[in-house]
This record gives C-alpha cells, sequence and structure tokens, in this order.
C-alpha cells in the first residue's frame, strides 16, 4: 500500500486540483493518475479500470462459452450493486456495433422480498417503483415477482427435467459461423435480429408479470396477495434460526426464479454472484454441511435442474472493483433492506463467515481470491451409484435438487453424528433402536417415530430422508412443516409413496448390478 | 464538505448526503478524525456496523473525491475544502 507524502509533481488531472497522491502512475497505461487499487497494489487508472472491467465480463463469457448465441437468458436481478453491475455489462454488451458484440436475448426477473424482510406494502411499493425504473430503461423484457409467488408453484419444479445436450467444443463456433451467416442474409438496414425481437417483446409485454398476485394493485387479487403475504410470513416465522431462514429464503429464491425461467422459455440464468460473495458462500457451505455440492454452489455453471442452467458471469469480480465501477460509471442501485440488516454479528452463520472473511481480508488482501481460486479447483463429479436403494441413478435432494450425500456408511462422519444424536435423545423408546424404523428412508432418527404423539414428528421423520444434508439442517430449525408451500409437501408425499412402493416390490425387480446376489 | 453513503444511510437516519461544515480546530482535519466526528455526531444507532476501532469496519470502501483511500493515503489523508468523501458498503446487512 502506498502511504501519504509530501507534494507529487505532476500528478493531477484537468478538473483536478492538485491532491496529494501516490507517485506511482496507473500500471496499465503509465500515464494518468490512479484511482483505486485491486488486488495488491494494482493501481488503474479510470479509463483502464473501465476496460479491463468490461474486457472481464466478456471474456468471463467467452471462455466459458457457455451461452449460445440467439439463447434467451434471464438475469437475475436484485437491485444490488452486483447485479446491476452485471445488467450494465448485458446492455454495453449487446450494444457494440463490431462483430464481437454479445448475442444472446435478454430479459431481467426481479423478485420482491419485502414480505420477509418486514417492510410495509409502502415500502415494497416504492422499491417496486424503483426497480421498475430501471428495469424499464433498460430496454429488455423484464418480469416482476414476488416471493408470495411460491405458493403456487408447481411441483415440477422440483423435478430435474432433461438435460438439453451441450454439445461438444466445435458446435459453439458453428453455431456462432451460422448465426453471423443468418443475421447478414435478414439484414440489410435493418435493426438485428435479436433486437428487434426484443423491442417486440418489450411492446407486448404487460407492465407486472405476476401470475397469481396482482397483490399489490388490482383489488380482487388484493385479497389473495395478502393471505400469501399471510402465509409467507408464518412460514418464515416458523423457522427458529437465522441461519435457517437466509437458506430458505435462497432455495424459494431459487425456485421462482426457475419456474419464472422455465415459463418464459429461458434456458440460462444469470446470477449476480461476485468473487466476495462465493467465497462467502464457500465457506458459509461448508459449515451448513453442504460441502458435496460446493462446485454447483459456486461455480461458473449450475446445471442442477437440468434443462436450465444457472451461470455467475460476475464471479472473478470482488466486490470492491463492483462498487467502484458503479460508482464511477454511474450504475443505478436500488437498496433494500435484507434480511439481515442490522443483526447482530453473530445471529447467523453466514454474518459470522462475512465478518471473518472481510476482516481477514483487511489485513491479507489476497485472501479472498485465494479461497475463490480454491473453489474454482472444484468440479462436479459424474453421479455414482446409490447403494441404498440399488438406483442406477443418484437420488436428489427435495429442495437444493443436489445429489444426496447422506448414504450413511460405515465410519463416516454421517454415521456419528447420527449415532450421537441418537444417544443424547432424552426418550429412548423402549422398543429396540437398531432395526430399521417405521420410515422407508429409516437411515435417519431411528426412535423419531415413536417419541411422541404429535403428527409433526411422523411428517418429519418422512420428510427428512428426502433431503440432503444442508437442506435437512434447515428444515430441523423449522418448526411448523405445514406451512411449507405446497408444492413442496405434495413432491415429498409423491416421493416417499414411490419409495415405499419400490420397497415393496423390490424383491420382484430385476437388478442390473450385483449389489445384492441374494435377489431375483 | 459533502458525505454521500450507499446502503449504510439505514444508520444515519435514511440521509443519503450530508454536507457538513466541520467546526474549526487546531489540529488539521484527517480522516481519523472525521470519522471521530462522524461517530459522534451523525451516526444514529450501532456504530459498530460503520466504525471499529479507529478505522471503518472491513468491508466499508472509503473513496476521497473519487479516488481509492489507500492512493490517498487512508486514516491520514488531511481533508481540503469542498472535499467529497464517499463510504459504499459491500457488506451484506447494513
Amino acid at each position: 500500500m502506498c502511504q501519504a507524502q509530501e507534494e507529487y509533481g505532476g500528478c493531477d488531472q484537468p478538473q483536478r486540483r492538485p491532491r496529494v497522491s501516490c507517485a506511482q502512475k496507473c500500471m496499465k497505461c503509465k500515464e494518468a493518475s490512479p484511482v483505486l487499487v485491486i488486488r495488491v497494489g494494482d493501481a488503474f487508472c479510470k479509463a483502464c479500470f473501465r476496460e479491463y472491467f468490461v474486457h472481464k465480463f466478456r471474456a468471463m463469457l467467452g471462455k466459458n462459452r457457455a451461452i449460445y448465441p440467439g439463447e434467451k437468458v434471464l438475469l437475475a436481478l436484485s437491485g444490488g450493486p452486483a447485479s446491476s453491475s452485471m445488467l450494465r455489462q448485458v446492455q454495453e454488451g449487446l450494444s457494440r456495433e463490431i462483430a464481437k458484440k454479445l448475442r444472446f436475448i435478454p430479459g431481467i426477473i426481479y423478485v420482491d422480498e419485502g414480505a420477509v424482510c418486514g417492510q410495509s406494502l409502502a415500502e415494497r411499493e416504492e422499491t417496486l417503483l424503483q426497480m421498475e425504473t430501471i428495469l424499464q430503461a433498460s430496454g429488455f423484457p423484464y418480469h416482476l415477482a414476488h416471493l408470495e409467488e411460491v405458493f403456487d408453484l408447481p411441483s415440477s419444479i422440483l423435478q430435474r427435467a432433461p438435460h438439453s445436450p451441450a454439445g461438444p467444443e466445435n458446435s459453439y463456433k458453428e453455431a456462432v459461423e451460422g448465426f453471423i451467416c443468418q443475421q447478414r442474409r435478414e439484414e440489410g438496414g435493418s435493426p438485428s435480429l435479436p433486437e428487434r425481437r426484443i423491442q417486440e417483446k418489450l411492446a407486448e409485454l404487460s407492465m407486472r408479470e405476476a401470475p397469481g398476485t396482482e397483490g399489490l394493485a388490482a383489488p380482487g387479487a388484493r385479497l389473495l396477495g395478502a393471505v400469501r403475504t399471510e402465509q409467507l410470513v408464518q412460514l418464515f416465522g416458523s423457522v427458529k434460526t437465522l441461519t435457517a431462514k437466509e437458506e430458505l429464503l435462497q432455495t424459494l429464491r431459487n425456485h421462482l426464479i426457475l419456474h419464472t425461467a422455465r415459463a418464459q422459455g429461458y434456458s440460462k440464468v444469470m446470477m449476480g454472484d461476485s468473487c466476495t460473495r462465493l467465497a462467502v458462500k464457500l465457506l458459509t457451505n461448508l459449515s451448513l454441511g453442504r460441502g458435496a455440492s460446493l462446485a454447483v454452489d459456486t461455480g461458473f455453471s449450475d446445471d442442477r435442474h437440468g434443462d436450465v442452467v444457472v451461470v455467475r458471469p460476475m464471479r472473478e469480480y470482488s466486490a470492491k472493483e463492483i462498487a467502484f465501477y458503479n460508482h464511477l460509471f454511474g450504475v443505478p442501485t436500488v437498496f433494500t433492506p435484507a434480511l439481515d440488516t442490522k443483526a447482530l454479528e453473530k445471529a447467523s452463520i453466514h454474518r459470522v463467515i462475512e465478518r471473518f472473511l472481510f476482516g481477514l481480508q483487511a489485513e491479507f488482501p489476497s485472501t479472498v481470491s485465494t479461497v475463490y481460486r480454491t473453489g474454482e479447483k472444484l468440479s462436479t463429479a459424474p453421479g455414482d451409484a446409490d447403494p441404498a436403494t440399488g438406483a442406477a441413478e443418484p437420488q436428489h435432494c427435495l429442495l437444493c435438487l443436489c445429489a444426496l450425500d447422506t448414504n450413511v456408511e460405515d465410519g463416516s462422519a454421517l454415521q456419528a453424528i447420527l449415532v450421537s444424536e441418537q444417544l443424547s435423545q432424552q426418550r429412548l423408546p423402549a422398543a429396540s433402536p437398531a432395526g430399521r424404523g417405521c420410515c422407508p428412508g429409516a437411515e435417519e432418527q431411528r426412535g423419531c417415530c415413536m417419541n411422541t404423539t404429535a403428527p409433526g414428528a411422523d411428517a418429519r421423520a418422512d420428510f427428512l430422508p428426502l433431503l440432503c444434508y444442508g437442506c435437512r439442517l434447515t428444515i430441523k430449525d423449522t418448526t411448523c412443516l405445514e406451512s411449507l408451500p405446497l408444492y413442496v409437501r405434495s413432491e415429498a408425499e409423491r416421493r416417499k409413496c414411490r419409495a415405499a412402493m419400490k420397497l415393496e416390490i423390490q424383491e420382484f425387480l430385476l437388478e442390473d448390478e450385483a449389489v445384492n446376489p441374494g435377489e431375483s | 464538505f459533502e458525505a454521500p453513503l450507499c446502503g449504510a444511510e439505514l444508520l444515519f437516519d435514511g440521509i443519503k448526503k450530508h454536507q457538513v461544515t466541520l467546526p474549526c480546530q487546531p489540529e488539521p482535519w484527517d480522516i481519523r478524525n472525521l470519522l471521530k466526528w462522524i461517530k459522534q455526531n451523525l451516526l444514529k444507532e450501532r456504530p459498530e456496523l460503520f466504525i471499529q476501532g479507529d478505522t471503518v469496519r472491513p468491508g466499508i470502501l472509503v473513496l476521497i473525491n473519487d479516488a481509492d483511500w489507500e492512493l490517498m493515503g487512508e486514516l491520514d489523508y488531511k481533508l481540503q475544502d469542498q472535499d467529497n468523501v464517499v463510504f459504499i458498503s459491500t457488506l451484506h446487512g447494513g
């Protein structure tokens, strides 16, 4: 870092009066005086910084070749700095007149979570108005969704759709070439195809695409909206810890975004997770027991849903770079209080990790990038067969759709946890704890069903085996399972019935593998 | 001087921009003193969300006249007339 010293000649820019500044020039152009320091001691001037920032975005997309020309991509805008910056980069990328301009068709989604964060209707309206200004100014088709809509989602959200084939490397080049040729044929003076389509879409799109709740506008639907808001508040009220609330919020938000993407024909979703946020997420997920799904949770592309792929193009930008860019180049953002705004330091695991990481970063500026680079090395392994049920493909968690990581093998950490949980339970059932419990998935809490007479315990015991370890912790902190949205409960019911049915006919099934030689 | 804040305005009565005239005092005003002054006079609640010890909380960026304060000497920068200081929070939750 540079220390302040006395006058340095020749460092001033035309409009500014001379100020005390570091003797170092911009490290790229070596001419202008720097305005910010990135990473460790890399000083950039404004113009070079802008170039660097814009280039990084395009390089990220180009390197991963995840987005095909003409594809419909949904941008998830939260109003925060990273996603707003992402929107600006997409706008810039699409507007270039050169051959290298970005070629996909963007749409935007904004999810209003005000009900969960304790905002009044008036406050939510105001935030929505601000957001709409930004959305309309972008010129892209947009969708406003309210988190209350999760209660109307179909249970197909929780089912993994067939994966559209990605295609080998050279097909990307072919696709690009084909697209350019097609464009040249159709053009001849008129606006290019994607832009024309966008204009058409904007013309026919209604202002608020909120299936189910136009809640804040029309009086008839207002009632439904109020009911849903009440349900949502009740759901989050029944979650005991802030950590679980955050996790649940993320899960529901992702489902809603996925639903909109599927309904409107988007094959990709862009999330604005920055490097800093992903580093925090990585460590947080480790603490939450989600280590098995780190690669999809923090990687560039996340294909757990099959047909819709989530990409994270902002993952190499640190929060500082984004904040500076937004400030220097006037990117509009809307500040909305989140679940943990003004919460105490240790209120949730997310906060603790964030504080830890930021504090460390202040002393050791390469902390965040080190965590990030380590995370980059993670990759998804091909799914293994699940030995417990003998299924050919791995089971997926009901809520987060990651591969289930809860096979209790001898000596595994999970087994140790279950054993100690069982031993530390105060009321041990009279019946022997060994042997399978009355739940189909039976790896879970053995004494639980016999423990209390409350139906809640039964429901929970049936529910938990369908979840990965991390989601189990979230649900364990939820006191009232009934307040979960219908699609979750009905999908859980469906899977439970299927598992029970499979168990019944197990001995009549022909097995492919020689795992159980005794079976016929 | 002006002190716009982004996202942290919840701690400052919801006011984003503050135009402030600092009282005269024998020692010259530097950022360190400015922070102390802000804590005493402008911060309405939860000082620990903005200030940590002598300096700002990690995660809060400080821009002096649209330039990184790291280039200006951080806490030791001597404030001048009409200086523009911006605090940007990169944290979640305030």
